[in-house]
């Protein structure tokens, strides 16, 4: 009884993971799901789950985003190209990302490169604004203005089974070879455990055109290239051990990651070729457990330990000789206690600390240690047809640098030595009304107030850091509906629709400034002020057409106003970018995707669409970026022999072969193609 | 529902149509009275463009007309694949033709001075800067050979290069980093910075001035100065101007005097500077230095009489204009009317303005430029 219960608040989420297909493991997944999130959120998230998200030609959690509204991917191109997501036009660094339960962090520059997250083996990936609404959660979740949750594929296995096996080649456009495999093993009736081996290379090489025409229709200059130094190579292990616990679970994590990668760099005049590298080592070990003391309380731990390494060379012998490596190291422990002091009231504490430390063997650099405490109050009400959650975050942050070692530069001394320690308190409500007692719309509603932290760059990097930085704050009001139905006629199995309108402050924000004269030298300043008004809306609907023939819909919409407010000194100047859309944020944007199943066969389409934006706060037509649009399909056929279950699929993507540049000079590809080949026992 | 979805796409199609990317033309502004100008046509300004952003873009002023074209080179030159370039470094006019170093297009676009129409490119890796003498181009490089000894480090060097056929006929190995580069009589004066050797402890700036040959095209000595130069000029006595950005620290930017004949340092001035301007017997300064202590850019201003070495005012802009500055880049000032003409680079990301000062020093009238205004060429009628 407890457990429909439980499920029904859960639907309206899940709802567009339905399928009944043979690859689909969503069936499964559901059931688990009402364990993983029995304490209900007041907003749903936007997800992206199981075959659906296998369908869209998405090589990297990165790619698969796009398809959220309220996101703004920055792609400078290619499967090796940084990708970095902007969540309602607040900034990368606003950005939470979870995986498997627990934040990604970079203390270094605050950004988590999506592109380097392989879709292999994840199952989901959800989207919230604000922050995952459920109160039973680490002092994290609550920490960031939107966060992201990659969950990784779980072992699951039907009476009888001991073990599953998954091999998947890939090969195509950019020299691609991409081999993983993953095994999973039943150990015990309550343990199983699970190893996931990718390789991917890439030569990440592929032509690009630049064309101008006159105001009157002839061509002004035509050039075609080949982009290059666009290489990859990766390597990601990773191990996980999942148990099941009398009213509870755990698991355990391994993950590693070794990449050697080209910079493809801006192509200029005059330019066509970088020399950049790029080589990331990351390591991390996480566990997680959760468990249903008793029937008023509920007790989650997580612990975390990464190792990053970064180095960034510069061999171009025309420019200046950089050879840098970045050591971050960080530890993280959690706990969140849930207490149900009615059957309808809970109250949550959870308390987090987090240490990081950054060394590097750059010049000048004086290598910085932060030690975060954070702490959560969260309270949820779930009356019948209301659901209000509240919580504050106090957040502390205390820094230190470590003794200069080999570096007796006097001039250092004059800057001060270590930020000063931070306390922060931040508060969030949100609101779910359902208007009408047997109805489907929902109202929400919510409020936050949240800061990210300057990152070690920010604070410290070698010149241009400024430890004087106050944390740079947001402010969202949201309002918005969902409305979901099911089965409504046979044909269409269910359908919903949402939409959210937000205004949005981001105060303080930290930007760089110039310093002094010549050389291209920066100062980070909180100065930046950005006002955003927007609207999200997405639809998506299942139709089953006949009784082997499915086919699904998923539209999504959003509206940014993204205005830089931003005071300056010389008032002729501001003029200019008064009030300009900030950089890289389109008004218009939004996706489709369809995908139809029929038998053994289905087909993919989806169409991303973003609007002209500009590169620049100040909005003239020098600074103006185009519009760009890219069709990709895809097309896949199962076959099934005794245990074995294969799938070939074969992707086309950018159909029309679209020139185009999501940032100023970093070409993206035109036409390309993946095949994919799927073993499965 | 299936018509529906059938709209649906056709309506995001038809929504997502875009145009062809066109040349962006050129913008033109009355922004001053037309006037009588015998010996002087006008100026180009070179606007640098932020690094990496490919926006180097060329603007002129016509002092006859009064009017200030923005952005010229593209729509003059629209077949050159990506424009101008990343980052313009320096521009001169020597002859009847115009020089725009790009520093990280590795490249001199030369052009007809009198029309900004291209004649063709120098090849120069990581250029900086350009003087001439005697029909041929000098142009400085950090990008000299590589030595690591055990520690990786690129002299800079001069490039000897024909005018008349824009091919390079002789190198000369200066010191790291080397900036501007001034003839004198038959020496070539390069002030070295060391800017890439100093960024983690000062000693590692360069100090010195590097003394070229110009018959042999050989360093024959070097005169030291102070840490990290930057401006090397003459004066009308054939004196140096020799400017320091210091260690952006402690040690402050400083302007040098450079006895030719000599060839010692015979005068330090107490004053900051960014960059200057040389009309007659006046030197018209201005500096943008980071202040720890405010933490913001202090700027001033001055002019100091080349022959006495005094500082003659403090500032010559009067009418407050000054404080309104952001980042002054750029400087000219007119030879004849004795106008200044001062860029302001704002924020470096976004579009710059140009202001045109009086005698007196008030605000005559200013324009929008390209991101980074920077360098200014005199366009005289012995350029035609």
């Amino acid at each position: 009884m407890k457990l429909q219960f439980f499920l029904m608040l859960l639907l309206p989420a899940v709802v567009p993971a339905y399928t009944q297909l043979p690859f689909d493991s969503v069936q499964h997944l559901q059931e688990l799901e009402v364990v993983a999130i029995r304490f209900s959120e007041a907003i749903p998230a936007q997800r992206l789950s199981g075959e659906r998200l296998r369908a869209l030609n998405s090589f990297s959690v990165a790619d698969a985003i796009r398809y959220f509204s309220g996101i703004q991917l920055k792609d400078y191109g290619g499967i090796g190209g940084l990708k970095t997501v902007d969540i309602r036009s607040m900034g990368t660094n606003h950005m939470g990302v979870f995986y498997d339960g627990i934040q990604l962090g970079n203390a270094q520059n605050g950004q988590v490169d999506l592109g380097k997250f392989s879709l292999d083996n994840v199952e989901e990936i959800a989207l919230y604004n604000g922050q995952k609404s459920a109160i039973f959660q680490s002092a994290k979740d609550f920490s960031a203005s939107g966060t992201i949750y990659i969950r990784t594929r779980r072992p699951r296995f039907k009476s009888g089974e001991t073990h599953h096996f998954k091999a998947v080649a890939r090969t195509g456009s950019f020299d691609l070879t991409n081999f993983s495999a993953l095994w999973e093993q039943a150990v015990a009736a309550r343990l199983s455990s699970s190893v996931n081996v990718e390789w991917i290379r890439s030569s990440g090489r592929y032509p690009f055109r630049y064309r101008r025409w006159h105001a009157d229709g002839s061509l002004a200059y035509d050039t075609t290239a080949i982009r290059q130094n666009g290489d990859v190579r990766a390597l990601r292990i990773e191990a996980g051990l999942f148990g099941e616990l009398e009213q509870g679970r755990w698991n355990a994590k391994l993950y590693y990651y070794n990449s050697e990668r080209g910079i493809p760099g801006a192509i200029v005049n005059n330019v066509w070729k970088r020399a950049q590298r790029q080589w990331d080592r990351n390591f991390f070990a996480q566990a997680s457990w959760q468990k249903s003391v008793s029937r008023c309380y509920d007790l989650l731990v997580n612990l975390k330990y990464a190792r990053d390494f970064m180095r960034y060379l510069n061999p171009d012998t025309t420019l200046l000789y950089v050879d840098n490596a970045f050591h971050q190291q960080e530890i993280y422990a959690s706990v969140a206690n849930k207490f149900a002091i009615t059957g309808y009231w809970d109250v949550a504490l959870s308390a987090d600390w987090q240490y990081n430390s950054l060394q590097s063997s750059m010049a000048g650099f004086v290598p910085p240690l932060r030690n975060t405490m954070l702490v959560a109050m969260a309270s949820s009400l779930n009356l019948s047809r209301l659901k209000v959650q509240g919580s504050v975050l106090a957040t502390q942050v205390k820094e230190k640098l470590k003794a200069q070692t080999g570096f007796q530069d006097a001039g250092a001394s004059s800057l001060p030595a270590s930020a000063p320690d931070k306390r922060e308190v931040s508060p969030s409500l949100f609101l779910s009304w359902r208007p009408l007692a047997a109805g489907p719309l929902h109202i929400r509603t919510f409020y936050k107030q949240i800061f990210r932290m300057p990152t070690f760059n920010d604070l410290y990097y070698t010149d241009i850091g400024n430890a004087a930085l106050k944390p740079e704050y947001t402010h969202q009001y949201n309002l918005g509906f969902q409305y979901s139905r099911n089965g409504d006629r046979c044909w269409l199995r269910n359908w919903q629709l949402q939409a959210d309108a937000y205004y949005n402050e981001v105060c303080d924000k930290i930007i760089a400034v110039p310093k002094g004269n010549g050389m291209y030298r920066w100062m980070m300043m909180n100065l930046g002020y950005v006002e955003i008004r927007g609207v999200d809306a997405a639809a998506s609907g299942m139709f089953q057409l006949s009784e082997h023939w499915t086919a699904h819909l998923r539209l999504s919409y959003t509206f940014q106003r993204a205005q830089d407010f931003t005071e300056r000194q010389n008032k002729e100047l501001q003029q200019l970018t008064w009030g300009g859309q900030i950089p890289y944020i389109p008004r218009h944007s939004g996706s489709v995707v369809a995908g139809s199943a029929y038998r053994q066969w289905r087909f993919n389409y989806s169409f991303i669409y973003v609007g002209e934006r500009y590169h620049n706060s100040a909005n003239i037509p020098e600074n103006y970026e185009q519009p760009w649009y890219t069709h990709d399909c895809s097309l896949s056929r199962e076959f099934g022999w005794k245990q074995l279950q294969a799938r070939i699929s074969l992707e086309i993507n950018n159909l029309l072969s679209q020139d185009y540049e999501v940032v100023l000079n970093y070409p993206m590809p035109k036409r390309n193609y993946k095949l994919a080949l799927t073993l499965e026992i | 529902m299936k018509n529906l979805f059938r709209a649906a796409l056709c309506t995001l199609l038809l929504l997502s149509c875009r145009d062809e990317q066109i040349v962006i033309p050129g913008e033109k502004t009355q922004v001053d009275s037309v006037r009588t100008e015998v010996e002087y046509t006008g100026f180009y300004l070179l606007n640098e463009g932020n690094m990496g952003s490919n926006k180097a873009t060329l603007d002129f002023f016509n002092f006859k007309t009064g009017i200030y074209q923005k952005n010229i080179y593209a729509s003059i030159n629209p077949a050159v694949p990506k424009e101008l370039g990343d980052v313009g470094n320096d521009l001169k006019i020597y002859g009847s033709r115009l020089y725009a170093v790009i520093n990280c297009s590795n490249k001199v676009e030369v052009m007809e001075a009198a029309t900004a129409r291209r004649i063709g490119q120098i090849d120069i890796p990581n250029c900086r800067y350009i003087t001439f003498h005697e029909g041929y181009a000098y142009i400085t490089s950090y990008a000299g050979p590589v030595e690591i000894n055990p520690d990786y480090s690129q002299k800079g060097y001069v490039a000897k290069v024909d005018t008349a056929t824009l091919q390079e006929v002789d190198r000369c190995i200066v010191g790291y980093q080397p900036d501007e580069l001034e003839v004198v009589g038959s020496k070539l004066y390069v002030a070295n910075s060391g800017g890439y050797m100093g960024a983690g402890s000062t000693a590692g700036y360069e100090r010195t001035v590097s003394v070229v040959d110009l018959a042999s095209f050989r360093e024959e000595k070097r005169i030291t100065v102070d840490y990290n130069l930057h401006r090397i000029r003459k004066d009308a006595r054939g004196d140096l101007w020799v400017s320091s950005r210091g260690d952006y620290k402690n040690h402050p930017s400083r302007l040098f005097v450079i006895d030719s004949l000599s060839q010692q340092v015979t005068d330090t001035i107490g004053l900051a500077v960014s960059n200057f301007c040389i009309v007659g017997d006046s030197l018209y300064a201005y500096s943008v230095q980071w202040s720890y202590v405010s933490f913001s850019n202090e700027i001033s201003y001055a002019i100091v009489n080349t022959r006495t070495r005094e500082i003659i005012t403090r500032n010559f802009i009067t009418d407050g204009t000054d404080r309104q500055l952001e980042i002054p880049y750029g400087i000219m000032v007119h030879p004849r009317t004795r106008e200044v003409f001062v860029a302001d680079a704002g924020d470096y990301v976004s579009p710059g303005q140009l202001y045109c000062f009086d005698p007196a020093g008030k605000k005559k009238w200013n324009v929008r430029t390209g991101d980074i205004p920077a360098h200014f060429a005199l366009l005289t009628s012995t350029n035609f």
